[in-house]
């Protein structure tokens, strides 16, 4: 199928930035998206033109590098999946696809598609974990945990960082990537000791790195590739309320 | 100024208490409202006299109104602060497939904002001299108003507006509160459709029974 | 030839570590703060050695090529990690699965090593669990445990099939922490170039900033490379793409030995290549061969859907020839039975370069929520990819390029042969022999990071603490410095046709052909010549545009795929010497009539740990030679 594309183009983290608009012809249906962007750059190295950055590392949607704004969608129109699991098939012969980078004041342009999402690190850094040294452990098995918690722990646990939540969130808030760490946590013993110091720790940092605030619009959860639930957000309200009271 | 109005989860729990109350509030005065339908004027006029004078109530309406300044300011610190979050905007604007007045609420309760006033004009700022009128008899004031279509169009706009900002408030709420269960959470849904959906329905129905007559 | 000290402690096998530990030499915390300590890759080992080391109080530094240390591809070990803990009560111990290792890697891994290993497994379990890692658990919530292959007991512990995931950011969080407590330093977005060595010690090295194109000097007491593996030499791989032996090679060059590059691992259970543009290959955990049956049919050219192939005329070769393992045979023994099938014309789907791999039965006998439970997410990713539903018809499989087993060579303490150069997890050799053994690689990770570096960097410390910091105004600095811009800027300037990808891709096809699965003699020849040449064709027409000082991806490319060449080169070297088949490493002369390996513990009982000698002079061949005191050497099988 042949294929126009619009890109965000952007030399570096300075410049204003512009789309430019690629066609692309004989694009197989059985590429990835981030195949056909291979394949489009290159064309443009051969045809002596500067190829579009992009971030991608692992390509099986587990890093969490890769992501892109695809056509109003955090990594297109297919549910559940990263950038680099986004197929070709859902597109049609014709259609014009617009490639934009995360906007988000948080997560700044470095070049062309490739943001910054060291606020995410950040985050982390501010207590998303659980402060045990090094051989400091006791033997696995000393503190039976619900199969069901561990579970529910897991499945927040699951997050791959890679900002889809805060990319299609219309407020720009990381409230579900911190949710998910606060809720796994807190679902275990392990992390129920640091839970209070922990959730405010971590709230006070998502303020001041210029997220947004959640609205519970639900657009997080609507594409996050990992299908993170959004009652991750209420259990963090409500940790967050507990460190408040007591 | 922020940091004086707490983390961006107190300033949630803020909006979603205060959105609580008025989500009690509204159907309290659906109550008053439909005595407008008797033909006899004095018992909504007496509602309105004892609104107006119980002392217990008039505790109330400073807290009501204290509540509806509060929703709306911090809605809208809230909504500049997000704004800001996204200083670039897309290109092409999202289509996630989520709830879809939850994107409009600034908007949708501006349009309340601005109908509260003409509201207040027409009531609550006669009952506190600011405007002209009779505050001893609403009964008719409302009747007079309703009989102008242009009047009716408004009103009736506004409270479909009202529904559309109702049907994410309830739920958006509780979540907020944290109240969160595998069971209920889906059937509070359903609860604050069904809210937002016969609220402003019976809003709807008294102004049209009374064009109508 | 120099001969390789090993440095293994006195003592049985049992008591080697600890001895070890109680005899190490130790830095006393108010010397730690003075000592610096570059930690280059932060996957599950280098993450999990920062924050080990920092944790002890060294200043840590490190260098991560992608934008965070959350996205080494340690993230993507899906099946699990062993530990002893006996849970099961099936007779587990350290020494059992210090020999399932040994035995699995054909008898080619240090004995020493592979002890300790098991027997830190147990604390990593343990570490992990502290640290909050969602291991799967029993109803009573207690942890549960599954098989792997190559193993009879069950002592994996797994969570789902996002074990790297999982663990990885344990040890990524607790790097964090460090971070934020002032102990560590994170470079990310750095590429590495260079290591420093000064008057014989490894003291620092030189990266590019990716954003700026910048090159920076930093500087240590000792460096610690934690780099992984290189299986992207083979371009489609189960690896990140950017995936590289960059840092392995830049070592190499400054002296420090290559151990059995050629051991390289091809994994039998991968979404097989579905087109020409493919960019990557994604793994399938090999835990699906506990209750995945694999088979072909029985006839050539089947064109039957294979629901509709009934039970006699399905061929479970797996099954069939290895009947104590069955489908639970290690990795190198099922890759070459399935290449086999394939090779004979039995293959399946449009290509003929798959096998199935069945759920029917588990499904029919264990109930589908309970297949779901255990490996659901990877039914969702198989699913993604291909967009055929196991629950309803077989996946297709195929070998792909996996692991690394070879790697730079390390003494017990993990120092490689320039002192003060440590490597661990994958990019050291010595834990896996000849072939890794599943859910071991996430073991060897932990267990170096967490564990055994930390003790062992100490003592070679202890002789720095009078040490100052060291200046990058060295001319070690200055000249690698040189070096490194002007390299970049030979290949910014060859200014050529061709794309670094089209060259990296026509470099794994020659390693796939002649040097993968199975090897001779003939076609290494070939493949030496071939890779030659397309260094040289690299060298002449390659095409990299852009600057030096900006973020540039077609150079990072290019620098790495320039080292690919010389590693390929490497692996071709050491899998012609190798006149023996061991583990993966499957040389055509070498084999028995029914086709398993044949090796030849006479003349290749040896770690051959190769010696740069120059850029167009041939490798030196060093070798250190396995003993096996605790385990009885014997034919590896699984029949």
């Amino acid at each position: 199928m042949n294929i126009t594309l619009n890109i965000w183009r952007q030399i570096d983290s300075q410049d204003k930035g512009k789309f430019v608009e690629y066609k692309l012809d004989n694009v197989s249906s059985e590429m990835t998206f981030l195949e056909m962007l291979d394949s489009l750059n290159d064309k443009l190295i051969r045809e002596g033109k500067d190829p579009i950055a992009y971030d991608s590392d692992c390509r099986e949607g587990i890093c969490g590098m890769c992501g892109l704004y695809i056509n109003g969608r955090p990594n297109g129109p297919q549910k559940g999946v990263t950038t680099c699991q986004l197929s070709m098939s859902v597109f049609k012969d014709g259609e014009k696809i617009i490639v934009e980078p995360w906007r988000s004041k948080a997560f700044p342009v470095i070049k062309d598609l490739i943001v910054d999402r060291t606020a995410f690190d950040k985050l982390i850094q501010a207590g998303g974990f659980i402060s045990v040294n090094t051989g400091a452990a006791p033997e696995a098995n000393a503190i039976p945990i619900k199969k069901e918690k561990a579970e529910r722990a897991f499945d927040a646990g699951i997050c791959i960082g890679c900002g889809t939540c805060v990319a299609t969130c219309k407020n720009a808030s990381a409230m579900l990537f911190v949710s998910a760490k606060v809720s796994q946590f807190a679902l275990l013993p392990q992390g129920q000791v640091e839970a209070k110091e922990r959730v405010q720790k971590m709230i006070k940092a998502m303020d001041e790195l210029g997220f947004g605030n959640c609205t519970n619009t639900g657009a997080c959860e609507a594409e996050c590739p990992k299908e993170i639930s959004l009652s991750n957000i209420a259990h963090l309200n409500r940790e967050f309320y507990k460190a408040k009271v007591k | 100024m922020s940091r004086y109005l707490g983390s961006s989860i107190t300033k949630k729990l803020v909006m979603a208490l205060a959105g609580l109350f008025l989500i009690l509030f509204l159907p309290i005065h659906l109550g008053i409202n439909f005595m407008l339908l008797k033909s006899d004027p004095e018992p909504f006029n007496k509602a309105a006299y004892f609104m107006a004078n119980f002392w217990v109530i008039k505790i109330f309406e400073v807290v009501l109104l204290a509540t509806f300044v509060i929703h709306i300011i911090w809605g809208i610190i809230l909504q500049i602060q997000n704004w800001l979050a996204r200083p670039i905007r897309y290109k092409v604007p999202n289509y996630s497939q989520t709830s879809f007045f939850s994107k409009f609420m600034i908007w949708t309760g501006l349009i309340i904002f601005i109908f509260l006033i003409i509201h207040f004009m027409n009531f609550y700022f006669i009952k506190l001299g600011l405007v002209k009128g009779d505050p001893e008899n609403f009964y008719s004031v409302a009747h007079q108003l309703f009989k102008i279509p242009a009047y009716l169009a408004i009103y009736l706009i506004s409270f479909t507006i009202l529904g559309f900002h109702l049907s994410h408030s309830f739920w958006s709420a509780f979540q907020t509160l944290g109240w969160d269960h595998p069971k209920y959470t889906p059937l509070i849904k359903i609860l604050g459709l069904i809210y937002a959906i016969f609220i402003p329905l019976g809003f709807f129905i008294i102004p049209i029974i009374i064009y109508l007559k | 030839m120099v001969t390789l000290n090993s440095k293994i402690p006195e003592g049985p096998l049992a008591d080697k570590w600890n001895n070890h530990k109680a005899s190490v030499r130790l830095v006393s915390p108010a010397n730690k703060k003075k000592l610096d300590i570059i930690v280059v890759g932060a996957g599950a080992a280098g993450a999990s050695a920062a924050a080990s080391l920092a944790e002890l109080g060294y200043n840590v530094k490190v260098f991560v090529y992608q934008d965070s240390s959350r996205r080494a591809h340690s993230i993507a070990s899906q099946g699990g990690i062993n530990a002893t803990k006996n849970y099961k009560n099936d007779a587990d111990s350290d020494y059992r699965l210090f020999y399932d290792m040994i035995k699995g890697g054909d008898f080619r891994a240090r004995e020493a090593n592979v002890y300790r290993l098991a027997e830190v497994s147990n604390n990593t379990i343990d570490q992990f669990v502290a640290q909050g890692v969602p291991f799967a658990r029993e109803y009573s919530g207690y942890l549960a445990n599954r098989s792997f292959g190559g193993v009879q007991v069950s002592r994996t512990f797994y969570a789902q099939g996002q074990t790297g995931q999982q663990c990885t950011l344990a040890a990524y969080q607790a790097l964090m922490r460090q971070i934020k407590a002032g102990k560590a330093q994170m470079f990310s977005r750095r590429f590495l170039l260079d290591l420093i060595v000064i008057n014989g010690k490894a003291r620092g090295i030189i990266v590019r900033n990716l954003v700026s194109g910048e090159i920076e000097r930093h500087s240590a007491h000792a460096v610690v490379f934690a780099t992984g593996g290189f299986g992207t030499v083979y371009y489609l791989s189960t690896l990140a793409i950017n995936s590289n032996g960059s840092a392995s090679m830049a070592a190499y060059r400054k002296g420090a030995f290559m151990a059995n590059p050629s051991m390289a691992q091809i994994h039998p259970t991968c979404i097989p290549v579905l087109n020409d543009y493919q960019s990557k290959l994604t793994l399938m955990s090999e835990s699906l061969r506990n209750d995945g049956r694999v088979w072909v049919p029985k006839e050539k050219n089947e064109k039957r859907h294979p629901n509709d192939i009934p039970e006699e005329e399905r061929d479970y070769y797996l099954e069939r020839r290895y009947p104590a393992f069955g489908n639970l045979v290690p990795r190198d023994v099922a890759s070459r039975a399935a290449k086999e099938r394939c090779d004979a014309g039995y293959g399946v789907g449009d290509t003929g370069l798959s096998v199935y791999l069945d759920f029917r039965d588990a499904i029919r006998n264990q109930g589908k929520d309970v297949i779901a439970d255990k490996y659901g997410n990877l039914f969702d990713l198989y699913t993604k990819v291909t967009g055929i539903n196991p629950y309803i018809e077989p996946m297709r499989i195929y070998p792909a390029s996996h692991y690394t087993m070879g790697g730079l060579w390390v003494d017990y303490n993990l120092m490689t042969s320039i002192p003060g150069l440590y490597a661990i997890g994958e990019a050291n050799f010595s834990d896996h022999g000849a072939n890794r053994l599943g859910a071991s690689s996430l073991l060897q990770c932990a267990g170096d990071g967490y564990f055994i570096l930390p003790v062992t960097i100490g003592n070679y410390l202890a002789d720095d603490i009078r040490t100052p910091r060291i200046s990058t105004d060295e001319p070690e600095f200055e000249k690698a410095e040189k070096e490194a811009k002007e390299k970049l800027n030979r290949l910014l300037s060859i200014n050529g046709h061709q794309t670094v990808t089209s060259f990296h891709k026509r470099l794994g096809h020659i390693m796939w052909q002649y040097s993968g699965m199975r090897r001779n003699e003939k076609g290494l020849q070939k493949a030496l010549q071939l890779v030659d040449e397309l260094k040289e064709e690299f060298w002449k027409d390659v095409k990299v545009p852009g600057e030096m000082n900006e973020l540039n991806q077609e150079l990072e490319k290019a620098f790495r795929v320039a080292d690919f060449f010389d590693l390929a080169h490497l692996i071709i070297t050491d899998a012609l010497h190798r006149k023996e088949s061991c583990g993966a490493h499957f040389r055509e002369e070498y084999q028995t009539e029914d086709g398993e390996p044949l090796r030849n513990d006479k003349d290749f009982m040896y770690v051959a740990a190769w010696e740069y000698t120059g850029e167009n002079s041939p490798p030196k061949l060093n070798k250190e030679e396995l003993s096996f005191k605790y385990v009885k050497v014997t034919k590896r099988s699984y029949k």
